[in-house]
This record gives structure tokens, sequence and C-alpha cells, in this order.
């Protein structure tokens, strides 16, 4: 079996956690803070790849990104960045593909804490940004470990819109969900199924591990 | 002296309201401030603090502008930094008795005359969750008192307790507030609870 398309999804759903996370909590927590029109058109925008077919999303990225037209030429001109067909093309649509995943979670447990706590902690002097360390996201820990799990599961399983950016590169943009595609297509179900059981058995034992790490708190993806 | 004159829309059952208050407050004043349920007491208190904006009006404290509509300017609550209990208490389920004191305070010695004042020292490991209302009210009480306010702001603060820390409590508390040369305001549905620590009085 080879183990380069189980790395390979492994690396684009670390990267697009961790880049999830650094970006997703300012944005979680400036989208729990009132409801302006611009803030529920944003919050609409990130929500939309829950409902959109994958394909149409990778169709746009395909078409924003393609080095001959457009802001993807623009990029491949003056920065010599490449997204289509490439690593840093997967990533950044998994990011956008599994940015609700992130976001949802975390933005509804910040909008579930009583605001007398931020208020408290204003009162004692504290800044916005040490209430959210030290008061807020300590007392969202739980919602927090389901949305980084939740990304982080969604983006192993992501096919796709990673199909329409990447396509099939082996090395490059070849993860697993589309080596399972390959090998089904090729009739080679051992292969597939290899694959498949990797895959489901490293999502069932990091859920699992969520779960026994934190049995008091722990949420369940589906609440 | 602390001059308060504001108005500030409320929302209640019946539709809109609005809170109008207009008063002196002499430093170092105990006062007691009551009305029926829904006239805007805990508003009053969350407007002084800087925690929700009046529609008009200014706060002025020790010829400090805290608030003023007209220039559109309003001190941030940090800058305030005024001792508040809150009605629900607010605490933190994150962290301790002790965290949340040291949260508030880097002086352990302070801290330690806080606890032996709230009656909490065997409970300084504890969450919240693990305490009962009396406790949480007291430790409320405690955390304002932490950053040695020249301001205190208490929203129902003795509600929880029984009686007779209640008279512990309020006693005590009296000879803090003296020596922290601080103003107090004590929001009460109940006049009588508080009148053992108060010397003024606003009604709304």
């Amino acid at each position: 079996m080879d183990w380069g398309p189980i790395w390979l999804t492994l690396r684009l759903a670390g990267i697009t956690t961790a880049l999830l996370l650094v970006f997703g909590l300012p944005l979680a927590y400036w989208l729990s803070r009132g409801k302006s029109l611009i803030k529920i058109i944003i919050e609409a925008i990130i929500t939309m790849p829950l409902v959109l077919p994958p394909s149409v999303l990778g169709f746009y990225l395909l078409v924003a990104f393609s080095p001959q037209h457009g802001l993807g030429k623009w990029l491949a001109d003056h920065f010599d960045v490449q997204f289509v067909f490439s690593f840093k093309g997967l990533v950044l649509a998994s990011v956008i593909y599994s940015m609700p995943f992130m976001i949802g979670p975390i933005k509804s447990a910040l909008q579930g804490l009583p605001l007398s706590l931020s208020q408290a902690s204003y009162t004692l002097g504290k800044s916005e940004l040490e209430t959210f360390r030290k008061v807020l996201l300590p007392n969202i820990r739980a919602s927090l470990l389901t949305a980084i799990i939740l990304t982080f599961a969604h983006t192993l399983g992501e096919f796709g819109v990673v199909l329409m950016i990447g396509g099939n590169i082996p090395g490059t943009t070849r993860v697993a969900s589309i080596a399972i595609y390959d090998a089904v297509e090729s009739m080679d179900y051992a292969s597939a199924n290899n694959y498949s059981l990797v895959l489901f058995a490293f999502t069932f034992v990091i859920v699992m591990a969520v779960f026994i790490f934190n049995r008091r708190s722990a949420k369940s993806p589906l609440e | 002296m602390i001059a308060i004159e504001i108005e500030k829309k409320m929302r209640t059952y019946e539709g809109h309201t609005v809170l109008r208050v207009n008063t002196q407050i002499a430093p170092g004043s105990i006062t007691k401030v009551y009305g029926p349920s829904g006239c805007g007491k805990s508003t009053l208190l969350k407007v002084i603090a800087g925690l929700v904006s009046p529609e008009k009006g200014k706060i002025i404290v020790d010829d400090v502008v805290w608030e003023d509509t007209a220039t559109k300017f309003s001190l941030k609550p940090q800058q305030r930094k005024v001792g508040f209990v809150f009605q629900h208490y607010a605490l933190f389920p994150n962290m301790t008795v002790l965290e949340h004191l040291q949260y508030a305070t880097d002086d352990a010695a302070w801290i330690n005359r806080l606890l032996h004042f709230g009656r909490l020292e065997t409970l300084v490991k504890h969450k919240p969750e693990y305490l009962s209302g009396g406790q949480q009210q007291r430790l409320a009480i405690l955390r304002a008192l932490a950053i040695k306010p020249r301001l205190l702001l208490m929203d129902e603060p003795f509600s929880a307790l029984d009686m007779d820390m209640r008279g512990v409590i309020i006693n005590e508390l009296k000879g803090l507030i003296r020596e922290l040369k601080c103003t107090a305001l004590i929001v009460s549905h109940n006049p009588n609870e508080v009148d053992a620590i108060t010397n003024e009085e606003l009604a709304l």
C-alpha cells in the first residue's frame, strides 16, 4: 500500500485545522458579538459550504485561481503563486470548505456564555484580549475541541472540492479520498479498502480520544 | 462627588420605558438604590460602570468625566475600574476561588484578608459549581473588593446569604468600605435588607 496519499491527507488536515484555528477564533469572536448586516452576510458566506455541492465551490475556485486570467494570473505574475493543481490550492480550498465546521461551534459557544462574564472581567480592568484568553476561551474548551476535531475529520474526507482544484497528482494533490476513488475506478478494490480502512480507523480513534479525555464536558458533534 | 444625569431607554414587557436619573452622590457615602422591579436599578449600575451606554447624559466622578453623550465621550469600563457585584454573581466557571481573586489582584496579603472576610479560606481550591449560592455571592463581593475600588456598585449583594452570615458580612463590609475610602451604591428590592449598611438613599 502506498502511504503517500494518507500522509498528504493528514498534512492537509493538520495545516487546514491550524490555519482555521488561528483565523477562526477571532472571526468567531467577532461574529458572536452583535448582529449587524455585514456580520449576517459574512456568516452566510462562511456557512455556504455546508449546503453548497463541493463541486460548485471547487469549480469557482478553479476559475478564480486559473493562472490564465483574473486573480490567478495576477497572483502568478506578481507573486509566482499558483493555487490550481498544487498543494497550496488544496489548503486554500480546504480552509474555505471546512470553515463552517470551525467557526460554527466556537461562535455558538461564545454566544452561549453570559455577557456578564466578560463584563465582570472588564470591571476588573482586563482588556478584551485578556478576557478572551483567560475567561471566555477556557469556558468554551469542549466546543473548541469539537470544532478542531470536526474540522480535521471533515478535511480528511474532502473529495469534490479537492479533486476540482487539485486534480490527482501523486505526492502533490492525490489525497486519500482521491486515491480511493482512483482505486475503485481501476477496479483495485483491495487498495480502496486499505485506504478506506485507515481513514475509518483514524477518524474513529481521534473522535473516541476526544470523548475519553474530555468525558465530563465534551459535546457530541451532533449537539 | 459623583454627578449623574442620564437618560436610558429600557425594554420592558409593556414596551419601552425611560430611566431618568439626576442625582449627586457624596464621596464616601453608602447609598441604597431601591424601587420596584424593572425600574432600572441594575441598568443604572451598569451605566455607571460603563457596561451599558445611556442615550443622553453625563456622569462625572471626582471631577473626571466618565460619560458625556454630548461629546460622544465614554470612558471604558477598564478605565473606570469600579468594583461590581453582579446580581447573578457572574463568576468565572473555569477559575477556583483563589484564582478569581488572583485574576483581580496580585496583592497576596489583601487576598488573604478578603478570604477571611468572606469566610472562604477553606474553599480556595473550589470552583463556583462546587460552592453554595451564599458562598458564590460572597466570592462575587470579594472579587469586586479585590481591586480596591474607589466606587463599589453592588446589585442585590446579600440576597443569597442567610440571616447570620448577612449580619456578619454587612458589618465587616462597612469597615472595609470605610478603610478603602470607597463610595458605594447598593441595589436592593428589599430596602430594609441593606438599612444596616447604607447612609443615603436613591429611589427610582
